[in-house]
């Protein structure tokens, strides 16, 4: 449901439509017949292509994607059209999921069914895709996983398509990309001289050809490449969209650094990429893949809430360091203000509910618990002047207690009206409750990375 | 690792969860129902209840299920007070949708307690320390995911989980040889829901056979000197008690004749505007066939044509056919479960002889009743999933009605917007139910007939679901894919009455010295 004049991102799927379909390609972008203003395409090319799949529904109804004359429009069977259109990301995304969990994942058949149930209930992807009716975000997401399952599997090759295709799909995988281009080039470099050479110009054909394809029809006019690009990177944007947790949020309450622009965010993931560089194994690569999505989030300059689906990669982590990993997840699910928009207060509570029980009940994180299994012996170093804790307990306590006020501010946000100078008291502290979390989540999983040396047992050593 | 005990609680959890997804779902004119009824259980004394006709949908439930309703009114009336005004037109709010809905998951905890006690009878001969592997495991899922309940219950909006849930509680009961209980409970649900008198056959004969009784001679007859009268009247009491409770008031003032004819209105047509597939829908397709063929041969003149299918509920001739009328009914119906009590009578007592004649009964009546909904299949479906999980037979036979009972309520959910929805849903059921009964029973459970015939249903879902609705047949007959989904499914129904009988008299006794 939407409110003329600009309808939500609903309007927006179907404006592409529209305009993929009766508009030459070149002009997907610019502004001729085009009105960039109302929903300009802002994505990369197979964006686009996809829309033009879509819009071949003219066989169906040319009412809804006649240029310029179908702006708003919206009927029931429209929505169930939109809604079916979905089956892509199912067929991306889902294939992805679960080879991964039965090929990538160690324990039991019954422990990866139980990894696998637990990535799917992961309620952001499902209240964003299918509740909240955003952007195709299982598709870019797929795209990835299967990237990262070529990887898992050693496929170098296959895998770097998979990322460009990812990446021709939405860019906010750049978000990804540090960690795969340390990853791979450090593969290459820890090879013989000769494999080095050929894996190293395998790799760049992969990636040359790949890109080639999807952008081919953008590149034959350097202006419309420039144009293209402009779109998809907006410089012009707000700073943060609507009091996102990230630290630009939490410190703009007090200090104003609106007029600070800055690109530090590179900064803060380069321990993380530096250490995969020199370490290239898939575990360094998942914890890489975590620390970047986390980095970017917080520390980068246009921020939009979905981005925190980026932290998607914390689900290939449920197996191995389940109970951090549910943490994340359920923070990011926890953005409260972003689903209230759409009434999606009733699914959120039962997804969220589901997710952490049947995560709780099938991967036991809680007993799960120990130091050793949470790969704190780092934390032991830096803080030998405390006195000999438990840190398994303090982190299950600090877990429980974490859940229950998330559960709180929820209610809270929903059954009582904030204070009349404090308008926005409970979107702050809902942002700044999160913040303080991934920041945390962060710092762990940055010194889980570097403190390599325990053996893990059951990991597959792929290279 | 799933801990061993908690995976009930964690079966229980999910289904809930499943059901509060549905909350914005389509829902039928039941959902009115009820709304109209907890306005008129709140809004009059109990002695305008049988009378008030202002909407159409009449209070004809027993008076237990009425206080029901007034109870629920004064949980309503913190959600949405004008949920309770009476009035004709419908009427709908958030506050109410939620609040019914709620109702519905909240009430199916009697379910999920029946359910548990049900997964206690059942026997393990071989424990598997495989979960998944158990007999009680599967029945629980089976039952508590029964793809049945949850679109009849939470989508088109019902209270069977609720009632359902004092059925197989009292089976149960009876199964544990705690009878008074089981009797106490069956006699609540018999004044909340006068359906299950579908069954009471089945239990009065069993009762009488197995607790009347109290002693076999040592092969197993009957023994007609043990009858203990002091057991007969403390069931008589218990019953005659609970029915007083319930139908007192309303003797008092005199109005049982009114609240009889709202409890049986023999003024509803032979079928329902969908029929139920049962052997009614197969006479009215042999009729509707032989008129046809009657008209094109010049036999018959093109009179008054039989129409079955207008409007909600109509009186109706057969033009080729005689004309079926109530007493009809009852007496094929009694003639249908006749030999399954008598059975149930002369045989040892025995917990699975009472079960399937539990399933005859319902199935019987089902197939020759009056005015019958096609949600009381489900009357014989989950008594016998009890059985599937420990007969190999019977997990046969349950696998085909299963999946021709669960067809057969597709029609009852037909927007669009749901169909996808529902083939997931039946699908998964499905899966499930082939897979771990196969396991389970380690062999083949279906004949090659049976498993053409589940082609053949999966062929029609397809044709009436999918491509008649699109395409220009359905603009001429558009009851032609309900006509294909009855006539089809009642075949499969009866097909699986006799083969219940069959199993009922190839029971094995076990002669035990009483």
């Amino acid at each position: 449901a939407a409110k003329p004049p600009m309808f939500g991102d609903y309007e927006a799927q179907r404006h592409w439509q529209e305009v993929t379909y009766s508009l030459p390609l070149q002009q997907y972008f610019n502004t001729s017949d085009n009105d960039l203003n109302y929903w300009g395409l802002d994505y990369p090319p197979l964006t686009a292509y996809h829309s033009l799949l879509c819009a071949y529904a003219k066989a169906i109804n040319p009412e809804w994607v006649e240029l310029h004359k179908s702006r708003g429009y919206e009927s029931y069977a429209h929505k169930l059209f939109m809604r079916a259109t979905l089956v892509a990301d199912l067929l991306i995304y889902l294939p992805a999921v679960v080879l991964y969990c039965l090929y990538l994942s160690d324990g039991s058949p019954r422990k990866k069914v139980s990894v696998l149930l637990c990535t799917l209930l992961y309620p952001g992807l499902i209240l964003i895709d299918y509740g909240h009716f955003g952007r195709y975000n299982g598709v870019s997401l797929g795209l990835a996983l299967w990237a990262i399952l070529a990887l898992g599997l050693g496929w170098d090759a296959l895998g770097s398509m998979f990322f460009c295709l990812a990446l021709s799909y939405k860019q906010m995988e750049l978000y990804h990309a540090l960690p795969f281009f340390c990853y791979l080039l450090g593969k290459c470099f820890k090879q013989g001289s000769v494999g080095k050479l050929f894996l190293l110009v395998r790799i760049s054909l992969a990636v040359l050809l790949t890109l080639a394809l999807c952008w081919l029809p953008f590149l034959t006019d350097p202006s419309l490449a420039v144009q293209v690009l402009r779109r998809i990177f907006p410089v012009a944007r707000g700073l943060f969209e609507d009091k996102v947790a990230n630290a630009w949020c939490s410190l703009n309450v007090f200090i104003k650094i609106r007029s600070i622009m800055s690109s530090d965010s590179q900064v803060y993931l380069l321990p993380s990429s530096l250490r995969l560089l020199t370490k290239p194994t898939f575990w360094q690569f998942k914890l890489a893949l975590v620390n970047s999505s986390l980095a970017f989030f917080l520390f980068s300059y246009q921020v939009h809430e979905k981005s925190i689906l980026l932290a998607s990669p914390a689900c290939l982590l449920l197996n191995d360091l389940p109970l951090i990993a549910i943490w994340l997840l359920q923070t990011s699910t926890f953005m409260l203000p972003l689903f209230l928009k759409d009434d999606l207060w009733a699914p959120y509570c039962v997804t969220s509910v589901a997710f952490l029980y049947f995560s709780v009940y099938l991967l036991s994180p809680l007993k799960r618990c120990t130091e050793e299994e949470l790969r704190m012996g780092a934390y032991r170093k830096i803080l030998f002047c405390l006195p000999k804790l438990d840190l398994g307990c303090v982190v299950r306590w600090k877990f429980y207690i974490s859940v229950l006020a998330m559960a709180a501010l929820s209610v809270a946000s929903v059954t009582m009206s904030p204070p009349p100078h404090l308008p926005d008291l409970f979107p702050v502290l809902i942002s700044t409750f999160a913040f303080l979390h991934f920041l945390g989540t962060f710092l762990y999983f940055n010194i889980v990375q570097f403190s390599e040396p325990q053996r893990n047992k059951a990991q597959k050593k792929i290279n | 690792m799933a801990a061993a005990d908690g995976w009930f609680t964690a079966l229980a959890v999910g289904v809930s969860l499943l059901k509060c997804l549905f909350i914005n779902a389509y829902r039928s004119t039941d959902f009115e129902v009820h709304r109209n009824w907890l306005a008129i259980t709140h809004s009059l004394p109990v002695s305008r209840w049988y009378y008030e006709n202002t909407s159409e949908w009449t209070l004809d439930y027993p008076p237990l299920f009425a206080w029901f309703e007034f109870g629920l009114s004064h949980v309503g009336r913190h959600f949405d007070k004008n949920m309770l005004q009476i009035q004709k037109a419908p009427y709908e709010s958030d506050a109410t949708l939620l609040f019914q809905r709620l109702s519905v998951i909240c009430t199916d905890l009697v379910y999920i307690l029946a359910t548990r006690e049900c997964c206690r009878c059942v026997s393990e001969q071989k424990s598997s320390r495989d979960i998944l592997n158990r007999p009680s495991f599967v029945l629980a899922v089976l039952l508590l995911f029964n793809f049945g309940l949850l679109i009849v219950d939470h989508i088109h909006f019902q209270y069977n989980g609720f009632l359902m849930g004092f059925l197989l509680l009292s089976v149960a009961k009876h199964l544990q040889s705690k009878h008074l209980q089981g009797a106490l409970l069956f006699s609540i649900l018999l004044n909340l829901k006068h359906i299950y008198l579908y069954v009471a056959p089945a239990y009065g004969v069993f009762l009488l056979r197995s607790y009347c009784f109290t002693k076999d001679h040592s092969d197993g007859r009957l023994n007609w000197r043990s009858f203990s009268l002091l057991r007969f009247s403390a069931l008589g009491l218990i019953v005659l008690l609970v029915t007083a409770v319930s139908f007192g008031p309303f003797i008092a003032m005199g109005q049982m004749p009114q609240v009889l004819s709202r409890l049986f209105p023999f003024k509803r047509g032979l079928c329902h505007a969908y029929w139920a597939p049962n052997a009614w829908a197969l006479y009215n397709a042999a009729d509707k066939a032989l008129t046809v063929l009657g008209l094109r041969l010049g036999l018959v003149g093109s009179g008054p044509q039989a129409s079955m299918t207008g409007g909600l509920v109509q009186e109706f001739h057969h033009t080729a056919l005689p004309s079926i009328s109530p007493t009809v009914t009852l007496l094929c119906t009694a003639l249908a479960i006749l030999p399954a009590v008598l059975f149930l009578m002369w045989r040892p007592r025995c917990s699975a002889s009472f079960l399937r004649a539990l399933v005859l009964c319902a199935l019987g009546s089902f197939l020759f009743g009056w005015h019958v909904h096609e949600k009381a299949v489900l009357l014989a479906i989950l008594p016998l999933s009890v059985l599937a999980v420990q007969s190999r037979e019977d997990a046969g036979i349950f696998l085909v009605l299963a999946s021709t009972g669960h067809y057969s309520l597709f029609p009852l959910i037909f927007t669009a917007a749901e169909l996808p929805l529902k083939f997931l849903l039946m699908l998964l059921f499905s899966v499930f139910s082939f897979s771990s009964l196969h396991r389970l029973h380690g062999s083949s459970l279906l004949c090659a007939l049976e498993r053409w015939y589940l082609c053949g249903l999966g062929l029609v879902c397809v044709t009436s679901e999918l491509l008649l609705p699109l395409s220009t047949v359905s603009a001429r007959l558009p009851f032609l894919p309900l006509l294909l989904t009855s006539v089809y499914c009642a075949v499969g129904v009866a097909y699986c009455f006799i083969r219940v009988y069959g199993s009922l008299l190839r029971t094995n006794y076990k002669i035990k010295a009483s």
